[in-house]
């Protein structure tokens, strides 16, 4: 595909894509007298709409037990879907570079880091996030371990650390303190809260045995 | 005031929401119309901008708009001359450079992919000048502060401990560190009108923020309303009201709609300031009996050329050990670099780093016990001011925390304690952290099934603020603290003070007190009882009777002059045990004990997570964190949470937090000196002599790392 290249070149009308087209077309029509943010306003709704069917990629994914069948386009990152798009904010974006953890969410029951993950690479998936955890009103031993052991402070690496110590509890990784603590060393938390997110996942880990 | 449950431990009042995702951050607010800013960095270090070629970037698609200096509205604050200029650096004000990263453009467009591609399109000519971004090659162009405070501090006599019998004279070097915290600095901002402005926007004071934006926009306050109701952490980068901030109110304009603009983990390393690096010279001058005849303490730190940043990194040393000489020198360096900003413990903890390794160096000098040398020289006044304090609990700091840290196992002679292969070693390190009390003020609000309602425009950026004040309302009225919601965050909530400074409890907690016995007294007399009278009020019955749908009332609260009469501080004492292996250089903290007397505690639970913290920022200080710059090109090379360490799980052992809890009688009705800061300051000496004593080998240069520990000899 030559249209990043045009578009980096910055090459005038038909050697642009659609949509340099479009944007182009309408300057000249408003005969470049008027502000162009304006014009970009009234036209954007037919740049939508041709992004739409040539650009996006359709996405059905199950989160949380809710079908959702959107377009995006192939770059946007799983993190952001969920976060910009389904409006579901508890996944956090910490780093966005897979170095902090706070984005942490569940795909097929894997906990990964939505922010390296590409929205249409999960097609056919089934995710599950923070909001996903508690049943109706019912929160998941892991949520009452961390509110009962003040496992937080600010909440903002909460979602992921939690994710995690879900899954590091199912994988059978909480065998020892050291074990916990080095497995959960992939999300940060700033506030420090480490020592009482450990307690509280030796809490749920003793109290499945 | 009575304290029945001040003190309890009670779980956080926001803890359901924060664990279920349901806590709303700044940036994740559904707006409709939403618009995402991205900022497109500087790539020189100095100069002025030639040209800017914004074609590509405004043609791509999905782009509303790319505002640079040659295009961007002026905003009335930012010019000479303004009713209420805005400090610092002025976005696209005009074409001059001052650091690397800084903004030169910002791209608003339809999602953040677009934003972000398009601001990638964005090209600038430059016209470069030469930079100074080297602190040692600078050090000497370091210039005392304007501000009266900064000047020189003579007692007695300067440099006196320079003949004194036993001397230590030393450096110690801290390098930059970053606040970091998770969540990146984010603003949504949208207009109402010309004259109308709405943010959300991660602050520790919307207030604060509130008079920002009004001044630097020419707004009426009341018609701009701030929102910040949760914070993801900050430490002291959200104190003020920071360049992106400005863009995105200006951008919203621009565009009119509203305009999220998130900055990068990587530009936060820039854009919102953080501990500047530090040099201090420490003179420490004993008789043979351990007794201080001498402090001199000067410190060197890194600021910004086009803005001063200031902190009290010299003053621990004018009141912390009685001394009948202490002078105190500081300065700054002014480089091309983004400006700091105070970050958790500010300049009190980088000064106790350097005092209170001194005083150890100086221990082993005197072959005195480090806690027997500072009782030596305990004052039980305030030397710097001859004024008593208002209280000080020091040596029951030492005590108890000697006794849990197992002081009695240390080595007095460095490096002969092993266990197995690993150098064991113990070490203490203290602090002291200003108690203030700014005024405040409160709304109440009593319903006819007896709850109770509190705003006050303070903030939470982790301590679990609505949590204490729910406590202290609730111990005030002697009602369950379930009848109580606090409400923060809002700028249209009664006047409080920044989340900085640890003063929340001290302030915040005095308002909400004062409130609560403002509307007991109002019962009281609608009941026709004295207004002191301390009968049990039942609070529902008394709005039915009287057929009242809600009585509310507004109460302000400040300090008289308990500050002109005393020296109001908390301390701390913080005890370490590590281990350190001597092939690898490996140091292991195994255990930390931190105690504090910061007056009386308010909640026990939060309390001890706050102090565990603050331990854990001490932590990377102390071993892993440091800014790495690139003098070459004026960058940071590690501007990313995997080549800036701050801690991880596995780097923190189990942290015990104690408390004196004694409160204070003076400085206000809850006896609440402040935990915030004090909880870091001392960490960092504390481990370090522990490594010297575990080792023999004293590293003066921050973080100690192995590389240090194996080289050091
Ligand atoms: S946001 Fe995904 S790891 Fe940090
Ligand atoms: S609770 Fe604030 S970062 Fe973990």
């Amino acid at each position: 595909m030559s249209k990043k290249t045009n578009q980096e070149k910055g090459e005038p009308l038909l050697g642009g894509s659609r949509r340099d087209f479009l944007k182009q077309s309408s300057l000249l029509s408003a005969m470049a007298l008027t502000p162009g943010p304006v014009i970009k306003a009234a036209e954007e709704q037919w740049d939508e709409k041709i992004a739409d069917v040539f650009e996006k990629v359709q996405v059905n994914l199950e989160v949380n037990g809710v079908m959702h069948s959107v377009k995006v386009e192939p770059r946007v990152t799983l993190l952001d879907l969920l976060r910009e798009e389904l409006n579901l904010t508890g996944s956090k974006k910490g780093c966005d570079r897979g170095q902090c953890g706070a984005c942490t969410v569940h795909v097929n029951g894997v906990r990964i880091n939505s922010c390296l993950s590409l929205a249409v690479t999960n097609t056919g998936k089934k995710i599950t996030t923070i909001e996903g955890l508690a049943t109706n009103d019912q929160l998941h031993p892991m949520q009452e371990a961390f509110i009962k052991h003040d496992g937080f402070q600010c909440g903002y690496c909460t979602s992921g650390q939690i994710m995690s110590a879900v899954a590091l509890v199912k994988e059978g990784r909480t065998q020892s303190r050291e074990q916990i603590s080095e497995f959960m060393s992939g999300n940060i938390c700033r506030c420090g809260a480490y020592s009482n997110i450990v307690k509280a996942i030796q809490e749920v880990k003793n109290s499945q045995l | 005031m009575k304290h029945d449950m001040i003190g309890d431990p009670l779980n956080r009042v926001d803890g359901r929401l924060k664990v279920t995702g349901g806590a709303t951050y700044s940036g994740e607010y559904k707006i409709p119309g939403l618009t995402y800013g991205v900022l497109v960095p500087a790539t020189i270090t100095s100069g002025t901008l030639v040209s800017m070629d914004t074609k590509a970037a405004e043609r791509a698609p999905g782009v509303l708009a790319v505002i640079t200096p040659f295009n961007a509205p002026k905003v009335p604050g930012f010019q000479p001359g303004a009713a209420k200029p805005v400090k610092g650096l002025k976005l696209f004000n005009d074409d001059q450079v001052h650091f690397n990263g800084q903004p030169i453009a910002l791209v608003v467009a339809e999602t953040f992919e677009r934003a972000t591609y398009a601001a990638s399109l964005v090209k600038a000519t430059y016209k470069a000048a030469p930079f100074e971004t080297d602190f040692h090659k600078n050090f000497d162009k370091g210039v005392v502060p304007n501000e009266g405070k900064y000047k020189d501090y003579v007692r007695g006599e300067a440099d006196a401990y320079k003949n004194a019998p036993v001397i230590v004279e030393q450096d110690y070097m801290l390098p930059s560190e970053m606040h970091n915290p998770m969540e990146l600095h984010v603003t949504i901002a949208f207009w109402d009108g010309d004259d109308k402005v709405t943010l959300y926007t991660k602050s520790q004071g919307v207030i604060g923020s509130q008079r920002a934006i009004a001044g630097a926009f020419g707004l009426d306050p009341a018609n701009v309303q701030i929102n910040s109701r949760f914070v993801g952490g900050a430490f002291g980068s959200s104190l003020r009201t920071w360049p992106h901030e400005f863009a995105a109110v200006q951008a919203a304009k621009l565009v009119k709609r509203p305009v999220k603009l998130t900055l990068t983990r990587e530009q936060m390393f820039t854009l919102v300031g953080y501990r500047p690096l530090t040099i201090q010279k420490i003179g420490l001058g004993a008789a043979a009996d351990g007794k201080l005849v001498g402090i001199t303490h000067e410190s060197h730190s890194q600021t910004a050329v086009y803005e001063e940043f200031t902190e009290n990194a010299v003053n621990v040393s004018r009141f912390l050990y009685a001394s009948p000489n202490a002078n105190t020198r500081y300065k700054v360096v002014p480089l091309n670099v983004g400006v700091p900003a105070p970050m958790r413990g500010p300049g009190e903890a980088t000064g106790s780093f350097a005092l209170e390794s001194a005083l150890d160096e100086l221990s082993y000098k005197l072959k005195l016990d480090p806690i027997e040398l500072r009782l030596r020289n305990y004052t039980y006044t305030d030397p710097e001011r001859n004024l008593p304090w208002s209280s000080k609990f020091l040596k029951e700091c030492y005590q108890q925390g000697s006794e849990r840290i197992g002081w009695d196992k240390r080595p007095a002679e460095p490096g002969t304690l092993r266990d197995g292969e690993w150098m064991v070693g113990y070490g203490i390190g203290c602090g002291a952290f200003g108690a203030y009390r700014s005024k405040t003020s409160a709304k109440i609000k009593l319903l006819p099934d007896g709850t109770v309602n509190i705003q006050s425009a303070t903030s939470d950026i982790g301590p679990g603020t609505a949590t204490s004040m729910t406590l202290i309302a609730a111990d005030t009225l002697g009602i369950p603290a379930d009848k109580i919601t606090f409400e923060l965050g809002n700028s249209s909530f009664p006047v409080a003070p920044t989340q900085g400074g640890s003063q929340t409890c001290s302030s915040v907690g005095s308002a909400v007190h004062d409130v609560c016995v403002a509307l007991k007294q109002k019962l009281n007399s609608l009941a026709g009882l004295p207004t002191d009278s301390t009968a049990a009020i039942d609070y529902s019955s008394i709005l039915q009777k009287l057929n009242l749908p809600v009585l509310e009332l507004t109460q302000d609260s400040q300090a008289g002059d308990e500050a002109k009469n005393y020296s109001m501080y908390s301390f701390s004492a913080h005890f370490a045990q590590v281990y350190v292996h001597p092939l690898t250089g490996v140091v292991k903290v195994k255990k930390l004990v931190a105690v504090v007397d910061g007056g009386k505690i308010v909640n026990r639970k939060t309390a001890s997570s706050q102090m565990i913290g603050g331990a854990v920022g001490g932590l990377g200080m102390v071993l892993t964190e440091e800014a790495v710059f690139d003098d070459r090109y004026g960058r940071y090379v590690n501007g990313n949470f995997a080549d800036y360490h701050v801690p991880v799980n596995a780097d923190v052992p189990d942290i015990e937090a104690i408390f004196i809890d004694k409160p204070d009688p003076i400085i206000n009705p809850v006896g609440s000196k402040g935990l915030g800061e004090i909880s870091l300051i001392g960490v960092a000496a504390a481990v370090a002599n522990a490594v010297y004593n575990a080792t023999g080998k004293r590293i003066r240069e921050l973080p100690i790392t192995p590389d240090k520990i194996l080289t050091t000899t």
